[in-house]
């Protein structure tokens, strides 16, 4: 799975509030987020964002609420993918949950700016400044936790192990997610 | 080599010997909690699932208290959804308006809460119920689905940084100061992915409600979790209270910490986070002149009956400054009425306060008192990230019942010593 887009770099500490603000949690759909996404930190955000474009941040994003309309709302702006040096632990799980991809590098946080073109190679963790050449690694996801990811979010990926008779999700292992 | 609180609890819920940290484990979970407008993404997830019933009617909890009583035809939407869906499957633990409080105030008052157990909600303050001992943490709606699905979830058993304190509380300092102190000491992502252990005599002391407060905000250092040992004051709490019966676990002496803390209270003043982090920590007499417009004390994290019992003390009597609205809301049904047995209630509308009926409204910008361009507020609650409680350019400082009864007195920020002495029988508090 590749990933190609622009880049909209952030600082740290970006919080679920920035992402989507509570005043717009009475309604739930990716569809109906995405036009608030970012409104309180990048008013141009929505309203600029591509299909495909990339989000870049630094320590800690997605901080705060458990709110998985933060995801969903950066989803439905059409974001492939979020990178940054370190994500918030709720979010991390909401991202991965609804299919939203996410990398950890803080090499590859620090070595790209905003409008630059970013290419990633999820299953091989690969990140690329298509413009200044730079490839970094992403941190690796855990094995179980692929397997949520290929089956498109942890709804089909439970779905499947039910109907396997697993009951509920398989985990294994060790890691620093 | 001994084991974490969390190491020991997640390890009993995946049917383990042990567990340790970094380890992944499938846990049965003891409560599923969701809310108005978390639960509607969850029974969403959960339809989608294509499981017709819940694991447990009797644990999986629902409360409308965020956009509840509705704010809008949009929150009444999503409310109803939670109503009916609580009502198809026969959820014992719904809570209606008018029986309801916030969630976190409102699960560990009605014994929903337990030492031992393992607890989810689609709420980051789900960490709450630490204060008795429980491994409760916040998590999304799908995973919140899931888990009302199955009864399982799946977790990295976090590493712990243990926090002692130690020393004499000075006037006036009680958990929200201690917790905003600590969030200056480790920062917002100082406990990411880990688990805090809050400990030593100064919290040996600390009140069932000063608990809550505290770990309350772990989620604000980034922690999955902030956990209290069971204690004298926790079986206290529980007696005549916990709805099932339960099991306390105990870190083991030789436990492995990631990291270790030692706090002296004694140089701990009252608290105020500065905008736009919880981090932002100061002594309240280093604030500066900091004009208000706004306080609000209530929340998951202050709306308990000690502490309008603490804002009552410093506004009986008194009047709210004429450029200041001061919003009250206790967290729950029984905490209103205690407050009104009390007299609390009486004090605040006579000192020029609104009191509301409980909800989350303006903690997360709701409603019930969102703030204008420009405004600043003192509050009680948990976050003050831009735009938290309003418009992008309002400023939200976080502190204490205390300082912001004080506040809202002298229409800036102020210490509560300031009113000291003016009246006999504060001398006493």
């Amino acid at each position: 799975m590749r990933l190609r887009g622009r880049v909209w770099k952030y600082g740290d500490h970006v919080d679920t509030d920035a992402i989507i603000p509570a005043r717009y949690l009475n309604v739930s759909t990716a569809e109906a987020l995405a036009p608030h996404c970012m409104e309180d930190i990048d008013p141009t955000f929505a309203a600029q964002v591509k299909e495909g474009d990339m989000i870049v941040a630094g320590e800690n994003f997605g901080c705060g609420s458990s709110r998985e309309h933060a995801p969903l709302a950066i989803k439905g702006a059409g974001v492939s993918g979020v990178v940054a040096c370190s994500f918030a632990r709720i979010f991390y799980r909401n991202a991965i949950n609804v299919g939203l991809p996410i990398l950890e590098s803080a090499e590859a946080a620090a070595g790209v700016e905003s409008g630059q073109e970013l290419e990633v190679d999820l299953e091989a963790g690969e990140i690329q400044n298509l413009v200044t050449g730079e490839t970094w690694r992403a941190e690796p996801y855990p094995p179980f936790m692929m397997g949520i990811i290929r089956a498109g979010g942890l709804v089909p990926y439970t779905r499947r192990n039910l109907v396997a008779g697993q009951g509920t999700a398989v985990v294994e292992g060790r890691g620093n997610v | 080599m001994g084991y974490t609180l969390s190491e020991k609890i997640l390890a009993a819920h995946a049917g383990l010997a042990a567990a340790r940290a970094g380890q992944f484990v499938d846990v049965a979970v003891d409560i599923v909690l969701s809310n108005d407008i978390t639960a509607p993404i969850a029974i969403r997830e959960f339809e989608e699932l294509g499981v017709e019933r819940v694991f447990d009617p009797e644990r999986v909890v629902m409360v409308p208290d965020h956009f509840a009583p509705n704010k809008d035809i949009a929150s009444a939407e999503q409310c109803r959804r939670v109503r009916e869906f609580a009502r198809a499957q026969g959820l014992r633990h719904y809570f209606e308006v008018g029986r309801m409080g916030i969630e976190h105030v409102l699960l560990p008052e009605q014994g929903l809460v337990v030492p031992g157990d393992v607890i989810v909600g689609a709420d980051s303050h789900t960490c709450t119920y630490g204060a008795l001992g429980a491994f409760a943490t916040g998590m999304g709606s799908t995973d919140i689905a899931v888990a009302m699905a199955t009864g399982r979830t799946w977790m990295r058993v976090p590493e712990t940084i243990h926090i002692s304190y130690h020393g004499s509380l000075q006037p006036y300092v009680g958990g929200k100061d201690l917790i905003l102190y600590t969030l200056g000491q480790i920062g917002v992502d100082g406990a990411r992915y880990q688990t805090i252990e809050f400990a030593g005599p100064v919290l040996e002391a600390l009140s069932m409600d000063g608990r809550l407060t505290m770990a309350n905000m772990a989620i604000e250092g980034g922690a999955k979790a902030g956990l209290f040992a069971v204690d004298e004051r926790t079986r206290a709490y529980l007696d005549g209270r916990a709805a099932r019966p339960w099991q306390a676990y105990q870190a083991d002496d030789d436990a492995v910490y990631v990291r270790r803390l030692e706090i002296d209270v004694a140089q701990i003043e009252p608290q105020v986070a500065f905008p736009h982090l919880p981090e932002n920590a100061r002594a309240v007499s280093e604030a500066g002149e900091i004009v208000i417009d706004q306080v609000v004390i209530g929340s998951c994290t202050n709306g308990r009956l000690e502490d309008l019992r603490v804002a009552a003390a410093i506004l009986r009597g008194r009047q709210v400054h004429a450029n200041v609205r001061c919003i009250v809301i206790p967290g729950s049904q029984q905490v209103y009425l205690d407050a009104a047995r009390e007299g609390l209630l009486e004090a605040f509308v006579t000192a020029g306060a609104a009191v509301s009926t409980p909800t989350c409204g303006p903690c997360l910008g709701g409603y019930m008192g969102v703030l204008a361009a420009g405004e600043r507020a003192v509050s009680t609650t948990n976050r003050n990230f831009r735009g938290r409680m309003g418009h992008p350019d309002s400023q939200v400082y976080l502190a204490s019942p205390a300082v912001a009864a004080a506040s809202a007195v002298a229409g800036k920020i102020a210490h509560p010593a300031s009113f000291d002495g003016q009246r006999d029988e504060e001398k006493a508090l």
